[in-house]
């Protein structure tokens, strides 16, 4: 019973992150059907740019008092900041080009970006991974029978505020109606008045500030940044993604928080060199037997 | 030296796609068969011919992948899983792990066969996925498949892989230290791949993965068969693979999961999005350029520059951003490849109005 409640916590972590970052994936598969692939190296990218800045602070000797708290946020920001301008940068550069090219080729270029960004990061912080600050306190809190870390409510509490606020955001801003509406229709959208372009231009900044957050609380939870992880990370991520449906919001949350428990479990009951053997069939059967993933719909085929 | 062969091949290649008399080709491809067999005779090294013959194994995968992703336009992300398949069913039956030494020549078509049965037991529930979403699940499955050979460490070596795999014999004589016979086979098998590519795309079934390419429901309601055609076409681009993989791991006499990852995957993608997509000559080109700028132009680079200026530069790190500027690029600027097919070029240009569809 300890022991589960211990992996629960566990998977609640790793789930919030992977929902973050699968966030990202839908938001962007939704307006403009392209597996973003170099989503995860955005996420790599927003962990390092945090490390950095903590690493400086703390080298200065600010981490302490207050100082703790606003280091804490300023690396938090830049990440987000990073990490956002990162990915509108991709789309301008590579994928606006090929709005109109055939399916495969953005997917292509997105796995080029991906590479080139996984070599780029490690040319910058070695191939080794970096030890990421220890900045937040972390006792453990005893909850009846449940043993958490402060670091992990902090994981997670900042990961579900980050939800919430984008849920909002979405569903009341004029810019997240304007999303929406160029994601069913692109065409009617652009004839309404709204700016495809820079709607499309907008999604990536949003997506890519995600990623940011979760670079920040992945570094806080793995307690490293390493220039790989985006791969596992962001196909784990894209899992979840497909798992809750693609291009659903609240199915990324859902399927981000499924993946994380798969994770945590899986490690725990059959060792962690499975995991991810357990996380890629549940892909391959999710994609094979219910591809429009937990909370999609079906849709009907294009002609 | 490398140079010497690969340009040649390479020039050949470019002059087989400019001349449209049939009887010129021939004569080019005759011409640069007989230089490739009679010239490591009088020129070369051993050096030169082991990069030759892992370039040829490339060209064998890429002509398979060719098959999947070039004809029937399923982008295939897992390719270097039935690679590792190929190299394992070596690595298992010809090496002490079990005391098995099965002939060589026999694993060949085993491999290909125990490829092509992966490559349909893959593809038959997932090719009713589209586009993107079959390109991931094949990375997915290209990602168990090297766990699974890590993991099953009983069988398998785990991390370690197998080591001290058989020497091949061709008659009883041992292969040896020597790499020859295995650039002569790779050749062998680059002229059975061309010649296979070449009849498939003009068969019925080539026809068919043609139509599926272009517009999928659009062929099923002309009556083409489309999961059988796709399934066909991930079992023979498999089967290259399973031959490769053979070859592969007899040449380094060791199979390791880690020599089969996602980038061997991207790498042989690379090759086919740089010559062009489902044009034979051009993927050979591709994979050819590939294959010599890793292994002789990149290292040549590396000693010039640490010789110039005294540093210990590791330019082997730069491989990803070479493959992933090459897949950026040629996407951005010339999405038909350096050497495009005709109707792939086409369909490319005038695409404009079928975007995001499919």
């Amino acid at each position: 019973m300890h022991e589960f409640l211990a992996q629960l916590a566990n998977g609640v972590e790793l789930g919030a992150i992977y929902a973050l970052i699968a966030l990202g994936y839908t938001l962007v598969y939704g307006i403009l059907e392209l597996i973003n692939f170099a989503h995860g190296d955005v996420y790599t990218f927003g962990s390092f740019v945090a490390l950095g800045i903590l690493v400086g602070l703390r080298a200065a000797g600010a981490l302490h008092g207050a100082g703790l708290i606003l280091g804490i946020a300023a690396a938090l920001i830049a990440a987000i900041l990073a990490s956002a301008l990162l990915n509108a940068g991709i789309e301008r550069l590579a994928y606006r080009r090929l709005r109109k090219a055939p399916r495969l080729a953005p997917l292509i270029t997105a796995i080029g970006v991906s590479f080139m960004l996984e070599n780029l990061i490690e040319l910058w912080q070695g191939s080794a991974p970096v030890p990421f600050p220890n900045v937040i306190p972390n006792p453990q809190l005893q909850i009846g029978a449940l043993e958490v870390g402060v670091q992990q409510i902090v994981v997670v509490a900042l990961a579900i505020v980050t939800m919430i606020a984008l849920h909002f955001f979405v569903q009341r801003s004029k810019l997240g109606k304007a999303m929406r509406a160029v994601a069913q229709d692109r065409d009617a959208a652009s004839l309404v008045g709204i700016n495809v372009d820079r709607t499309i231009a907008m999604t990536f900044l949003i997506a890519g500030a995600l990623a940011g957050v979760a670079g920040f609380v992945g570094g806080v939870s793995f307690g490293s940044a390493w220039f790989l992880n985006g791969f596992g990370a962001g196909l784990r991520a894209f899992t979840a993604a497909v798992l809750g449906g693609i291009g659903n919001i609240a199915g990324a949350m859902l399927g981000g928080f499924l993946i994380g428990m798969l994770e945590s479990f899986s490690t725990w009951l059959i060792g962690g060199q499975w995991s991810n053997v357990a996380v890629f069939s549940v892909l391959i059967l999710v994609l094979v037997f219910r591809p429009s993933g937990l909370l999609g719909e079906t849709l009907p085929e294009k002609v | 030296m490398i140079y010497t062969y690969a340009l040649v091949a390479i020039a050949a290649c470019v002059a087989i796609e400019r001349f449209h008399n049939r009887r010129a080709k021939t004569a080019i491809v005759l011409l640069l068969a007989a230089f490739l067999a009679i010239a490591p005779r009088f020129y070369g090294n051993d050096a030169v011919f082991s990069v030759l013959a892992d370039a040829a194994v490339y060209v064998m995968l890429a002509l398979g992948l060719n098959i999947v992703v070039g004809f029937a336009g399923l982008l295939d992300l897992g390719y270097a899983a039935f690679f590792a398949i190929g190299a394992y069913t070596y690595g298992m039956l010809a090496s002490p792990q079990f005391g098995l030494h099965l002939p060589f020549w026999v694993l060949l078509f085993l491999a290909a066969a125990l490829a092509a049965l992966f490559g349909a037991l893959l593809g038959a529930p997932t090719l009713r996925l589209h586009g993107d979403y079959l390109a991931i699940v094949t990375l997915g499955f290209g990602e168990i498949v090297p766990q699974i050979f890590q993991n099953l460490t009983k069988y398998t070596g785990g991390p370690n892989g197998i080591a001290a795999l058989d020497v091949p014999t061709f008659f009883g004589h041992s292969f040896g230290a020597s790499v020859m016979p295995y650039y002569y086979i790779a050749l062998v098998g680059i002229a059975a791949a061309l010649w296979i590519s070449r009849n498939l795309r003009e068969s019925r079934l080539g026809r068919a993965w043609m139509a599926i390419r272009e517009d999928e429901l659009a062929a099923r309601h002309a009556g083409i068969d489309v999961l059988r055609s796709k399934l066909a076409a991930f079992a023979i681009g498999a089967s290259f693979s399973g031959i490769g993989g053979v070859l592969f791991a007899a040449k380094l006499a060791l199979v390791s999961p880690d020599l089969f990852g996602f980038q061997v995957s991207v790498l042989i993608v690379s090759m086919l999005v740089l010559g062009g997509m489902g044009n034979i000559v051009g993927v050979v080109v591709g994979s050819l350029l590939l294959t010599i700028v890793n292994s002789a132009l990149l290292p040549q680079i590396n000693s010039l520059v640490d010789a110039t200026f005294h540093t210990t530069i590791d330019l082997s790190n730069l491989h990803f951003l070479i493959y992933g500027a090459i897949l950026v690029g040629i996407m951005l600027f010339r999405p038909e490849g350096l050497l495009p097919n005709r109707e792939r070029r086409a369909e490319l240009h005038h695409a404009g109005e079928a975007a995001g569809d499919a």
